[in-house]
């Protein structure tokens, strides 16, 4: 009984720091490596071979590629805001690495002296803490981009903060109905209501995981969003005049709120660390390490041990670099948006849709209460059907092309007007018509 | 069980010197030899014209005055979803209020043209 206790003391103090370090190094290295995966995953789309000198298959090709940018001369223009130019990538590095924080990345461990929680931080406002530290990743983007004193620089900071702050309000909204079923904003409790109810959320709140899955697109400035960097019109947007690790200072933080959005996703709607089957379950239940309840409703006990630990960590680390290849997959297969797009996909289309929601997930969770279903797999069911056609309907409406125009001239302003044929010069290439 | 904010001091403790810890070491090792072009901002190989601080277009500040709006809109509906299932009827109709007066006022912005971006 004594091994189920909390760990506590010094080897608490221990644990919390390596735990630290460990996450921390941990996301330095899966930052390098998904450099490597995207130009290795890139090559393999576009048929060709990808880095594959440096090492074995290319292996060594990010530490070469850090190495190469530590050497490299910095510039830095004449007119540049000398603070906020050096100032800007720190500004955007610090808050992407720390964000990863309040994941739980596996199941408690047990140790001789204790439980170990496999969480850097469980903080009690878990969620809260991931809206306002992604939120905070733009005043990096958007100073260094002002700092510059370049047209391009600057075009592309203000396109990421406006398109980020759009995005957000999306993002926290589906997160809203994730939170109804948790009934808590810590993302250990999250995992918990998973395992409780047998359904990874992504089944029962369905539309909230293709909302939040498009807002982390945009949230990351990844294709088909990357209106801040977009080559062919910006160069390369708010870094344009950032060289050597200044640069990769930018390329990091990108690359970890890849990783913490793809982490987020595993967790909120894919179980976290969960696996399926109630074995790996474990929760912190007034002082008790549980697995669940019996049918009389008193805690049956959980069993940790070191192999479920490993097991869980694994499961969680394949669905995070699942959505990593998401990420890349998606920049190979998408065309980019045009930033009008962008916007009137967020503000018409997500931010209605996300409200709409809420009042349906909530009102569903409240009806399902009066008819005194319990909370479990029936209610999942249930919530499933019920997102299912919230989903099938919103892929209906973005499909029919009435909201995001898709050419440069304001989708159908011909149609009502039907132009005599005499007027048509046949040898035109038409617009009219289509 | 919910935990204590210490490992978050450290972790931005480690990050934050992993940030300047790059800054300064760069600024020592990498060899810097301006020229004047070099110190031009890169903009297509043009010779820049004119500042870069100028007046930018509105619809940037109209971003952001709507995203004020809907994101404290979020920031409401938080305590509200972690309670839902405990406030019942009552605190679904309250909100309901909430989000239809919200709604109508983003669709009063839409009628306006105040989302429109060409």
């Amino acid at each position: 009984m004594d091994m189920l206790q909390p760990i506590s003391g010094v080897p608490a103090l221990v644990a919390m720091v390596g735990k630290v370090l460990a996450v921390f190094t941990a996301t330095m290295l899966v930052v390098a490596y998904t450099t490597l995966a995207e130009r290795k995953i890139s090559a393999w789309i576009q048929d060709r071979s990808g880095p594959n000198r440096v090492g074995p298959w290319g292996l060594l090709q990010p530490i070469a590629d850090g190495i190469k940018n530590f050497l490299k001369e910095e510039t830095m223009p004449a007119t540049a805001n000398r603070f906020w130019f050096v100032a800007g990538p720190m500004l955007s590095i610090t808050p992407a690495l720390v964000t990863i924080a309040v994941v739980p990345f596996a199941a408690p461990l047990p140790t001789p002296w204790g439980v170990v929680d496999m969480i850097v931080a469980d903080i009690p406002i878990g969620i809260l803490y991931i809206l306002a530290l992604s939120s905070l990743g733009v005043y990096g983007l958007v100073l260094s981009g002002w700092s510059s004193n370049n047209k391009y620089a600057f075009l592309g900071g203000l396109r990421a903060s406006a398109q980020m702050v759009s995005y957000e309000v999306a993002l926290g909204l589906s997160l809203v109905s994730v939170l109804m079923l948790a009934g808590n904003v810590t993302l250990t409790q999250v995992v918990w209501q998973q395992q409780e109810m047998g359904f990874w959320f992504a089944f029962p709140l369905s539309l909230g995981f293709i909302l939040f899955l498009i807002s982390a697109f945009a949230e990351t400035n990844r294709l088909p969003f990357d209106m801040p960097e977009a080559e062919s019109e910006l160069v390369t947007g708010y870094h344009t005049e950032y060289s050597s690790m200044k640069f990769s200072m930018f390329f990091i933080a990108e690359y970890s709120h890849m990783l913490t959005a793809s982490a987020l996703m595993a967790t909120l709607f894919f179980g976290g660390w969960d696996l399926p089957g109630a074995w790996d379950n474990a929760f912190w239940h007034e002082g008790m390490l549980i697995a669940g309840f019996d049918a009389a409703g008193a805690p049956i006990l959980a069993q940790p041990a070191w192999w479920k630990t490993l097991l869980t960590l694994a499961g969680f680390g394949l669905k995070t670099v699942f959505f990593l290849f998401l990420y890349i997959w998606v920049r190979w297969t998408l065309p980019r948006f045009r930033y009008d797009q962008v916007m009137s996909l967020g503000w018409k289309v997500m931010l209605p849709t996300a409200l709409a929601y809420v009042m349906v997930v909530s009102a569903t969770v409240l009806v399902l209460d009066l008819l005194e279903v319990s909370y479990g797999f029936t209610f999942g069911l249930v919530l499933t059907l019920v997102s299912g056609l919230c989903t099938v309907a919103f892929l209906f409406f973005l499909d029919s092309d009435r909201i995001i125009s898709g050419a440069s001239v304001p989708y159908r302003q011909d149609r009502p007007v039907r132009m005599p044929v005499t007027q048509v010069d046949a040898g035109a290439p038409g617009l009219s018509g289509d | 069980m919910s935990g204590s904010y210490a490992p978050l001091l450290i972790l931005f403790g480690v990050s934050i010197l992993n940030a300047v810890g790059i800054a300064v070491a760069t600024h020592i090792v990498n060899p810097r030899r301006p020229t004047p072009q070099k110190d031009m901002p890169y903009e297509s190989g043009m010779i820049p014209l004119g500042d870069t601080r100028e007046r930018f277009s509105v619809k940037f500040y109209m971003v952001a005055i709507s995203f004020i709006v809907f994101d404290l809109e979020t920031i409401f509906l938080v305590p509200w979803a972690v309670g839902m299932r405990g406030l019942g009827w009552g605190g679904f109709v309250a909100m309901s209020l909430f989000v239809v007066v919200l709604t109508l006022g983003l669709v009063y912005e839409w009628k306006k043209g105040g989302l429109e971006w060409d």
